[in-house]
C-alpha cells in the first residue's frame, strides 16, 4: 500500500433512510468538486480523500436525512489489499459482521433520534425480567 | 468538546452519536489508520506488530497473553486520553478485532477505574429500548463540558 503523504481519511457513510438510496448519496458525492474517491457499497458509500474535503462531503450527505444517515471513520482505505474481498478470494471482510449487526439496529436508532429531536418525552417502560428458575422448572415439568 | 471513549471501540452507532452531539469519539478505526499509515518495514502494513505486546505491558502484566497486550497497545492510549466514556454491554457482536473477551474485560475495567463520567447501558433489542438508548446517550453527551445540541 502506498504511503499516505497528506492527511487522508476514509469515512463509511451508512444509509438507513426511507427517502434516500445509497445511489442518491453517491450521486451527491459525484457532484462534489473536491478530489475525493468514493466506493458504493450495499449499505452506503465509503468516501476517501483529504480530511477537509471528506468532512465537507460527509456533512452534505448527512444533511440529506440527518437522523437516518450514520457515519464512522475507517482505518483502511477502500480497496486496501489486506481488507478488500477482491484480493482475498471472497467472503465478508473483517469488520463486516459488526457493521451488519449495527446496521440492523439503525432504523430503530433513527426513529428514536427523530423523537428526541421533536422533543418527545421518554416513555417509561418496564424492562422484561429474566425468567424465574422455579417458573422454568414448572415449564420443564409440565412438558414431561 | 470532550474526548469520549466508546466501547465497543469500533461501534458505528456510538461513534456517530458522539460526533453528532459535538464531541470527539476515541475509536479503534483512527488508531488502526495511524498504524497502517506509519512508515515501517511491514508490507502490507500490519495493524499489530511485534512491538504491540511490548507497548501493551503498560496496561497488562507480562504473563497476560500477547494478544491481549497487543490489543491493549491500541486501546490503552485511547483510555489515557479519555475525558468521558460510554460502555455498551450485551454486545453479541464483538467480532473481529473486538473478539477477545479478556481484552474487553480489561478495557471496561480500565475505563471504570478512571475518574471520568461514564455511561453504562445495554444494546437495544426493542423499539422502547432503542428510544431509551438514544435518549440516555444524548443526555449524557449534552451533560459533558462544552457539549452542544445536535449539530
Amino acid at each position: 500500500m502506498a504511503e499516505e503523504t497528506e492527511d487522508n481519511i476514509t469515512k463509511i457513510v451508512v444509509i438507513s433512510s426511507d427517502s434516500i438510496l445509497p445511489t442518491d448519496a453517491a450521486m451527491k458525492v459525484y457532484e462534489s468538486e473536491d478530489s475525493i474517491t468514493i466506493k458504493e457499497t450495499c449499505f452506503g458509500t465509503m468516501v476517501n480523500g483529504p480530511r477537509e474535503a471528506v468532512l465537507k462531503v460527509v456533512e452534505t450527505l448527512r444533511s440529506m436525512d440527518r437522523n437516518h444517515i450514520f457515519v464512522k471513520e475507517r482505518g483502511f482505505k477502500p480497496g486496501a489489499e489486506v481488507r478488500c474481498r477482491a484480493g482475498r478470494g471472497g467472503g465478508p471482510r473483517p469488520g463486516f459482521h459488526f457493521l451488519r449487526e449495527e446496521v440492523n439496529m439503525l432504523p430503530m436508532i433513527g426513529r428514536a433520534l427523530d423523537k428526541y429531536e421533536a422533543g418527545e418525552p421518554l416513555e417509561e417502560h418496564e424492562a422484561p425480567k429474566k425468567l424465574d428458575i422455579s417458573k422454568l422448572k414448572k415449564i420443564i415439568d409440565s412438558e414431561l | 468538546m470532550a474526548k469520549v471513549i466508546i466501547y465497543p471501540t469500533n461501534s458505528l452507532i456510538l461513534s456517530d452519536m458522539v460526533e453528532r452531539f459535538g464531541h470527539e469519539p476515541l475509536a479503534m478505526m483512527e488508531k488502526i489508520k495511524e498504524i497502517i499509515n506509519t512508515v515501517g518495514v511491514d508490507s502490507p502494513p500490519l495493524n499489530i506488530t511485534p512491538e504491540g505486546p511490548k507497548h501493551g505491558l503498560k496496561y497488562a502484566a507480562v504473563e497476560v497473553p500477547a494478544g491481549v497486550r497487543g490489543r491493549m497497545s491500541l486501546i490503552g492510549p485511547m483510555i489515557d486520553l479519555a475525558e468521558a466514556g460510554i460502555i455498551v454491554g450485551d454486545s453479541s457482536i464483538s467480532f473481529g478485532c473486538m473478539g477477545c473477551a479478556r481484552t474487553n474485560e480489561l478495557t471496561k475495567f480500565l475505563i471504570r477505574e478512571k475518574d471520568i463520567p461514564i455511561l453504562e447501558i445495554q444494546y437495544p433489542h426493542t423499539e422502547e429500548e432503542g428510544q431509551d438508548f438514544v435518549y440516555k446517550i444524548a443526555e449524557f453527551l449534552k451533560s459533558l463540558p462544552s457539549g452542544s445540541d445536535e449539530k
